[in-house]
């Protein structure tokens, strides 16, 4: 889960206000071109981490590793407006990550089934609801799987697995689709 | 009904579990992960529109704050960052090789899915792939495009394997190809 424990300021806000926040400052942020302008974006949003405390900060400063080899990439790779992009790049990704750590799973999820409603005549919302539940409970399940395959294999050879695990985890996550759609149809299925 | 559900829900937690497992892993001595193969399975074996739905189903939940991308990586940053176009490209990859693998239903199932695989998994994601970079980073298309071809030699490994395991399905649960069904 990447939504932090630790309770800020931010959390109790509302998921459908920092979400279009977020749209509309990422917006703001790709219309904004000058390197003062997003220097000036940047303070604003470590002012924001700070505002939830330092450990908040340095979570989201983690999560932000992933953005070094572009950051590299730009800054070696001579760009006239190359500030301009890595600021940009990193104050989106923060920002984005902020509104997620701020905000627990089960939050989002009934604002995505809100933002869905539209969408209710080709996308019914039980079903919707049903295919997110059935996911997050089989990803457990197929890692156990996968746990077993494993122990299986190296109980008969001394080498690992690799992608021989392929085929029996496939095989596993179609069987267990044919006895869940089972399970679901003789408890009345869904309508 | 509920079996479509079941199989969209069960290869998006598939594709989740393939993102988890170490990369070193699935090759000796290769670091690839096994997200794509498992964006390219969604494809070759669901077909193309379940395929594709499973895999807006696990980016949806990805968005929605689970770290199920390799590397443990999630949320709504990733769609901020650079790769995002990759990102975009996945749903469309599975949709081009379940299509693929369905309208070539007149060939063997590993040059089908093979086919597959290398269309949707290698061609259009990686030409989402460029477009985002080139998009984000401000680079031209084959500046993007040099950034983008490290990458390559791994997906193609990857694209074999789909086309394998692909094939070792279709052997063992004939119906459940629905690609060819």
């Amino acid at each position: 889960m990447l939504t932090l424990a630790c309770k800020t300021w931010a959390h109790p806000v509302p998921a459908g206000l920092k979400l279009s926040a977020l749209c509309a400052v990422t917006m703001l942020l790709f219309v904004l071109t000058s390197p003062f302008a997003l220097s000036i974006a940047g303070l604003f949003v470590v002012g924001l981490l700070l505002s939830c405390g330092m450990d908040f900060t340095r979570q989201s400063l983690l999560g932000l590793r992933p953005l070094w080899p572009f950051v590299l990439i730009v800054a070696v790779w001579h760009d006239p407006n190359w500030q301009s992009i890595i600021l940009r790049m990193i104050c989106a990704v923060a920002l984005a990550n902020f509104v997620t750590m701020t905000t627990r799973l089960s939050d989002m999820i009934t604002t995505f089934e809100t933002l869905a409603r539209p969408l209710s005549r080709i996308l019914p919302p039980q079903r919707l609801a049903l295919a997110i539940a059935l996911m997050i409970r089989f990803i457990p399940v197929l890692l156990h799987h996968a746990d077993q395959i494993n122990a299986a294999w190296r109980a008969r050879s001394p080498r690992r697995p690799r992608w021989r695990i392929l085929v029996p985890l496939a095989l596993a996550a179609l069987d267990d689709s044919d006895r869940v759609a089972e399970a679901i149809r003789a408890r009345g299925g869904i309508h | 009904m509920e079996k479509s559900i079941a199989q969209i829900a069960l290869f998006a937690a598939l594709i989740a579990v393939l993102g988890l497992i170490p990369k070193i892993d699935l090759l000796a001595g290769v670091p690839i992960t096994a997200q794509s193969l498992g964006v390219m399975l969604c494809g070759t074996v669901l077909g193309a529109r379940k395929g594709a739905l499973a895999v807006l189903l696990f980016l949806a939940l990805t968005a929605l704050g689970l770290p199920l991308l390799s590397g443990g990586r999630g949320g709504l940053g990733v769609f901020a960052s650079p790769s995002v176009g990759y990102l975009i490209g996945f749903p469309i990859a599975a949709f081009v090789a379940g299509l693929t693998v369905e309208r070539l239903s007149n060939l063997a199932i590993v040059p089908a899915a093979l086919i597959g695989a290398v269309l949707g998994g290698i061609i259009a994601l990686h030409i989402c792939g460029i477009f985002g970079m080139s998009a984000m980073l401000g680079k031209t298309l084959p500046e993007a495009a040099l950034l983008d071809l490290p990458f390559l030699p791994g997906d193609l490994i990857k694209a074999i394997l789909a086309a394998l395991v692909t094939q070792s399905i279709a052997k063992m649960r004939p119906n459940a190809l629905l690609s060819r069904a």
